[in-house]
């Protein structure tokens, strides 16, 4: 079953909402696979200053969103970048099996948020 | 913590009455049926009370009782086992919404060169008489619908099929797991050939089921050994299993007028409450057609095994038919074969009401629901 770690990320997530102008959104999922994600960013200096997020989905999806925002949050983009799905999971102790399938949706829709952002600025 | 149980579907605790009779079925009288000696004979006389007693309940006669290891397998000999009396392809018909144990066994004996006609529901869950008739065709050998769907609730029009069933010649089973100690459940009002019980989803242990199989209806054994339950289903009978199973029934059936009105004032109770106090809830199944005890709901928004987790945090049990919280990680085929969209059965919920709820768990449910949603709303990005 989930970690109490996962159990602590879904029932008190951090960084929940939206964030008005947004400098990156990434959105990923859609209601027929049961999940969707979108990260909002804010960026000031090449910094994530805000990183927040809004889901539809299952407790996997609830929990990887709250703690990819609060990995991201105050790193660099480039350090940002840097996270992978291993980060994710060491930080909510790990996931059962079958349900790890998941998890790497979260960070995907950062990574999108990311990208838009970079997009975002050429224009 | 406060504990409710609400997922009696699932499975439902074993009435104390029901383990009393059992237990010296384990220490005492732990004989085997087949044996010549007093132990044996003591066995075989509680197999044979434990059969009269079923029959009765059931309005059957007691050799057309056997006895098997539960619903699953009840469904498995009367498919795979009506199909073995017919050399060359036969044809089946069932329904969209069957319980796996239907649904996989055909679709087994459509692997091996059988063929299946899988017939739709319509919004509410009730199967579609019409295409049903259509579909009969010439080596039709078995029709397979269920009494009423485990995760909706909808009661199908068993004895409409069975006098079209019965009026071309086609053996027409039912599995009455759900339905038995909740609607009458009576062999010759339904007009059935076969019906599958369970008996863990009635108060009784887990582990025994019996099939009813009509006189002069045929079937093949599908385990081979000795001459157990007319050959049939050969195998050591599970004595205490098959003594709680018939302890269990006699009890649903004692209690019925309570229970079923109990469990009718509950259910109303909370999709009322439900209704009148949250936004964009939907009641999937029919309104009236339905499990006394099931109650199925949508909250716009928000994902089943989410709400699941939350309310298991407040000692509620229930479960959903959301992809996320089933083994197969497949959302639920019965809510997509009514037609819900794709959130809705992400967001679905399964109530399945017990002798044992109250209104005051009803009143703690709601109140956890309205809390739970909201709560999931905000966080959703929906």
């Amino acid at each position: 079953m989930y970690s109490k770690k996962v159990i602590e990320q879904f029932t008190n997530p951090l960084n929940v909402g939206t964030i008005e102008n947004a400098d990156g959104i990434g959105e990923v999922g859609s209601t027929v696979d049961g999940d969707i994600i979108t990260i909002y960013l804010k960026v000031d200096n090449g910094v994530l200053s805000e990183v927040k997020f809004k889901t539809f989905g299952c407790v996997v999806a609830i929990s990887t969103s709250t703690i990819v925002t609060q990995l991201a949050k105050g790193k660099t983009i480039e350090e940002a970048q840097k996270i992978t799905n291993d980060d994710v999971l060491n930080a909510l102790d790990g996931l059962p099996e079958g349900k790890d399938r998941c998890s790497g949706f979260a960070l995907d829709a950062l990574n999108k948020a990311i990208d838009n952002y970079i997009e975002f600025k050429k224009d | 913590m406060k504990q409710v149980y609400m997922d009696h579907s699932a499975t439902t605790p074993v009435d104390p009455q029901v383990v009393d009779a059992m237990l010296p079925y384990f220490t005492e009288k732990f004989g085997n049926s087949s044996s010549f000696h007093s132990f044996g004979r003591e066995a075989a006389k509680a197999l044979s009370a434990a059969r009269h007693k079923i029959a009765d309940c059931i309005g059957a006669k007691s050799n057309e009782i056997i006895f098997t290891s539960g619903g699953t397998e009840s469904d498995n000999l009367a498919i795979l086992g009506t199909v073995g009396q017919y050399a060359g392809v036969s044809h089946i018909i069932t329904s969209v919404i069957e319980h796996p144990a239907v649904l996989n066994t055909c679709a087994y004996l459509e692997r091996i060169g059988h063929e299946v006609t899988y017939i739709p529901v319509d919004a509410d869950g009730i199967i579609d008489i019409e295409a049903l008739v259509s579909s009969i065709k010439e080596n039709t050998v078995l029709i397979s619908v269920m009494h009423a769907n485990n995760e909706i609730g909808s009661i199908q029009p068993i004895r409409e099929i069975a006098d079209i069933a019965n009026s071309k010649g086609i053996v027409f089973h039912t599995d009455a797991v759900q339905s038995l100690g909740k609607i009458p459940v009576n062999v010759n009002d339904l007009g059935v050939d076969l019906l599958s019980i369970s008996s863990h989803k009635i108060h009784g242990p887990k582990g025994a089921g019996m099939l009813y199989i009509k006189d002069g209806t045929s079937i093949s054994p599908i385990v081979f050994g000795g001459g157990h339950e007319r050959g049939l289903r050969p195998g050591t009978e599970n004595i205490s299993g098959i003594v709680g199973l018939a302890t269990a029934v006699d009890l649903a059936m004692q209690r019925y007028d309570v229970d079923s009105r109990h469990l009718l004032d509950l259910r109303n109770s909370l999709i009322e409450k439900t209704m009148a106090t949250i936004d964009g809830v939907r009641l999937n199944g029919h309104s009236t057609k339905r499990l006394p005890n099931n109650v199925n709901l949508s909250f716009r928004s928000v994902e089943g095994e989410s709400l699941l987790m939350m309310l298991d945090l407040k000692g509620i049990a229930v479960s959903t038919g959301s992809a996320c919280s089933s083994k197969s990680l497949k959302a639920s085929h019965v809510l997509a074969s009514i037609g819900l969209a794709a959130d809705f059965i992400h967001g679905s919920l399964r109530i399945s009401l017990g002798r044992g709820n109250s209104m005051e768990d009803i009143d703690y449910l709601v109140s956890s629901l309205q809390e739970i949603v909201s709560r999931l709303r905000e966080i959703s990005a929906l």
